[in-house]
C-alpha cells in the first residue's frame, strides 16, 4: 500500500470545486425562470449531473487516484442508467 | 486491530482483549468473533419468525378461525415476513460465514476495515430494535406484508413507520458490510492468490457486496418516500394525489428481486466449497463457476418486473422482463451443472455437510423451475398471489438460503468452535427437516394451482387436504430445526474437543489455519500457489 503515490490537491482546487458547485447552484435556479416546459425537469438533471460530476472527479480524486477506480464508476453508472431506461421503458408504452 | 496479539496460540474465542466479558465480544473488531454476533442474533429471530410461521401453519390446518382471527394473521406473515427477509436472510450468509471465513479463506489477518464492520453489526442491532417497536408502540402491528406496497402502505392505521425506518436502518448495515467486503477482497488477498486463485465462496461474497452497494440505496430512498408519503403526504405514489403505485413497485423491486441474490448467492459459494471437498475431486468448471456468479449479479439486476405481471406494466415491460427471467435461469443451470459433474466419478463421502450440500441443489432446482413457471407470462397470469408463489419463494429462500446455511454450520463447525458436532444427531435432524420441508411446501404448488391465494387466514374447504398435509409437514420440520439447533448449541459448549485443522480434507486456506483461529488467524502469512480445490 505505501508504495502508493496520494495525489494532494491544493486549497485552490477545492475552492475551484466550491465556486463551481454554487455557479450552478444559481444557474439551476436561474433556469426555473425560463418556463422551459417538459425541458424543465431535463436541465435540472444535467447540471445536477455535472455537479456530481465536479465532485466525484476533483473533489473525489477520481482524476488522479487509481484508473480502476474511474472504471469501477462508470460501471455502476451504466448499471444504474440501465436501470433507469428499464423502468422508463415500461411508462414510455403505457 | 488496537487489541494486539499477547499469545500467539489462543484461540479468538479465549483470548481476553482491552474488555472482558460480553464487552470483549461485542465490542469486539475481530471478525471471527463479530461473524459469531451475527449468529446467536439470527438465531434468536429466527427462532421468533420460525413460530410465528408455525402458527399461521397451525391456523391454515382448517379452514375459518381456527387460533387467530384475519388481523392478528395479517401481522404474522407480515412480521413473518420483515423478520426473515430483511434480518435473517438478506445479511445471512455473508453477515455469518463471510465475515467468519473470507479473511481466513484469502489468507487475510481481518476484514479492511475492523471497525467499521464492528459498527454494522451494531447498526443491524439498533434497526432491528426499531422494527420491533413497531410491534408495541402506536396502533397495532403493521399488516402489509413485508413488500409495504402502496397505497395500503400509507392508508392502513397499522404502525408502519418504525417498520420502514427500521429496515432503513438494517440496509445500512448491509451496505457497509459489502463495502468491507469489496475493498477486502481486493486489496487483502495473501501473497500469490489471484483472482483465479481465489477460492468460490469468496467470490460469490464479491458479488453479492456489489449488489449490497449498489442495490440497498434504492430501497433505502423507497422507504424513505413511503415514510414522507405517509407523514407528509407528498404524493408520489398516492394516486389520489397524482402519484403512480406501480413506480413504487418499480422501485420495490428494484432492490428486492437483487436482494434474493444477495439471498442466494453465497448459497451458492457455500455448496461450491463442500461439493469438491467431498467428493475428492477438483471442481469442475472453476472459471464458469466465478463468470456464472458475475453473471447472476448483472443480469439480475434487470428483471424485477417479473414480481408485477399483473401490476398493469406496459406489454411491451412485461415481454422484456419475462425474456430476461429466462437470461438468468441460464448462470444459475450452469452452476448445477458444474456441481453434478463434479460429483461424477468422485470419491464421494457421506458426511452431514454433503447431505445438505446434494439437498440443496435437489430444493434449489425445484425452486428454480417453479421460478421459471412463474416467468412466463401466461402462467403467471393464473399464479400471481397464489399458494404457488408461497412455495416457490419458500424454496428458493428457505431451500436455497436456509439449506447452504445448514451446511455451512456444519462444515466450518468444527474451525469455528474447535469442537466437533455429533453427527448421528446431525444427520437425524437432517432427515426429520428435510422430510418435514417438502411435506410443508410440495402441497403448496397444487394449492396454488388449484386456485388458493395466499395471504388469507381462511379458506374454501376443497383446499382443506392439502392444508392438513402442509401443516402436519410444519411441525414436522420445526421439529427437525429444533434437532439441529439443539445438537449444534450442546456440541459448541459440550462436543469433543478437536485441534485438528483440516478434519474433512479441505484445500483451501481456512483449513490452514489453527482450530480454533488466533485472533490475527496466522503466525506467518500463508502464500499460495496452487489453485484451490487440487485434488
Ligand atoms: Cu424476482
Amino acid at each position: 500500500m505505501s508504495q502508493e503515490k496520494s495525489h494532494i490537491s491544493s486549497y485552490q482546487s477545492h475552492v475551484f470545486v466550491l465556486l463551481a458547485l454554487l455557479a450552478l447552484t444559481a444557474i439551476s435556479v436561474a433556469v426555473t425562470t425560463l418556463e422551459l416546459g417538459r425541458l424543465d425537469t431535463l436541465v435540472a438533471m444535467l447540471i445536477a449531473a455535472t455537479k456530481a460530476a465536479i465532485v466525484l472527479v476533483w473533489f473525489m480524486h477520481l482524476k488522479f487516484d487509481n484508473k480502476l477506480y474511474a472504471i469501477f464508476t462508470v460501471l455502476v453508472l451504466v448499471v444504474f442508467l440501465l436501470v433507469l431506461y428499464v423502468t422508463f421503458f415500461d411508462y414510455s408504452y403505457r | 486491530m488496537s487489541e494486539s496479539t499477547k499469545s500467539n496460540h489462543t484461540s479468538f474465542l479465549e483470548y481476553k482483549g482491552k474488555y472482558r466479558g460480553i464487552l470483549g465480544w461485542i465490542l469486539s473488531t475481530d471478525h471471527k468473533r463479530i461473524g459469531l454476533l451475527y449468529l446467536y442474533t439470527m438465531l434468536v429471530f429466527f427462532s421468533v419468525a420460525a413460530i410465528l410461521g408455525l402458527l399461521m401453519k397451525i391456523q391454515l390446518i382448517a379452514p375459518g378461525h381456527t387460533i387467530m382471527g384475519p388481523a392478528t394473521y395479517n401481522a404474522m406473515f407480515t412480521m413473518h415476513g420483515i423478520i426473515m427477509i430483511f434480518i435473517i436472510v438478506v445479511p445471512g450468509l455473508p453477515a455469518v460465514f463471510g465475515n467468519f471465513f473470507l479473511p481466513l479463506m484469502i489468507g487475510a489477518k481481518d476484514v479492511a476495515f475492523p471497525k467499521l464492520n464492528l459498527a454494522s453489526w451494531w447498526i443491524y442491532v439498533i434497526g432491528i430494535l426499531i422494527v420491533l417497536t413497531s410491534q408495541f408502540l402506536g396502533d397495532g402491528p403493521p399488516d402489509t406484508g413485508w413488500t409495504f406496497y402502496a397505497p395500503y402502505s400509507f392508508q392502513t392505521p397499522a404502525n408502519i413507520v418504525p417498520a420502514l425506518v427500521g429496515a432503513f436502518v438494517l440496509g445500512f448495515s448491509s451496505i457497509l458490510t459489502g463495502i468491507n467486503f469489496v475493498v477486502t477482497i481486493h486489496r487483502l488477498r495473501t501473497p500469490g492468490m489471484t483472482w483465479f486463485k481465489m477460492p468460490l465462496f469468496p467470490w460469490t461474497l464479491y458479488a453479492t457486496a456489489w449488489i449490497q452497494i449498489l442495490a440497498t440505496p434504492v430501497i433505502g430512498i423507497t422507504l424513505l418516500l413511503t415514510v414522507m408519503e405517509r407523514t407528509l403526504g407528498v404524493g408520489i405514489f398516492d394516486p389520489a394525489l397524482g402519484g403512480d403505485p406501480i413506480l413504487y413497485q418499480h422501485l420495490f423491486w428494484i432492490y428486492s428481486h437483487p436482494a434474493v441474490y444477495i439471498m442466494i448467492l453465497p448459497g451458492l459459494g457455500v455448496i461450491s466449497e463442500i461439493i469438491p471437498v467431498f467428493s475428492r475431486k477438483r471442481i469442475f468448471g472453476y472459471k464458469a463457476i466465478v463468470l456464472s456468479s458475475l453473471a447472476i449479479a448483472f443480469v439480475g439486476y434487470f428483471v424485477w418486473g417479473h414480481h408485477m405481471f399483473t401490476s398493469g406494466m406496459s406489454g411491451r415491460a412485461l415481454f422484456a422482463f419475462s425474456f430476461l427471467t429466462f437470461l438468468v435461469a441460464i448462470p444459475s443451470a450452469v452452476k448445477v451443472f458444474n456441481w453434478v459433474a463434479t460429483m461424477y466419478k468422485g470419491s464421494l463421502i457421506f458426511q452431514t455437510p454433503f447431505f445438505w450440500a446434494v439437498s440443496f441443489i435437489f430444493v434449489f432446482m425445484i425452486g428454480g423451475f417453479s421460478g421459471l413457471t412463474l416467468g412466463s407470462l401466461a402462467t403467471n397470469v393464473h399464479l400471481h398471489d397464489t399458494h404457488f408463489v408461497v412455495a416457490h419463494f419458500h424454496f428458493i429462500v428457505f431451500g436455497g438460503t436456509g439449506f447452504s446455511f445448514l451446511a455451512a454450520i456444519h462444515y466450518w463447525f468444527p474451525k469455528m468452535f474447535g469442537r466437533m458436532f455429533d453427527a448421528s444427531w446431525a444427520n437425524i435432524g437432517w432427515v426429520v427437516f428435510f422430510a418435514g420441508f417438502l411435506t410443508l411446501y410440495l402441497p403448496m404448488f397444487s394449492l396454488g394451482i388449484m386456485g388458493m391465494p395466499r395471504r388469507y387466514y381462511d379458506y374454501l374447504p376443497e383446499f382443506h387436504a392439502a392444508n392438513i398435509l402442509s401443516s402436519l409437514g410444519a411441525m414436522l420440520m420445526i421439529a427437525g430445526a429444533m434437532i439441529i439447533i439443539v445438537n449444534l448449541v450442546r456440541s459448541a459448549r459440550y462436543g469433543k474437543k478437536t485441534n485438528e485443522k483440516n478434519p474433512w480434507g479441505g484445500k483451501t486456506l481456512e483449513w490452514q489455519a489453527d482450530t480454533p483461529p488466533t485472533l490475527e488467524n496466522w503466525e506467518e502469512i500463508p502464500e499460495v500457489t496452487e489453485k484451490p480445490y487440487e485434488y
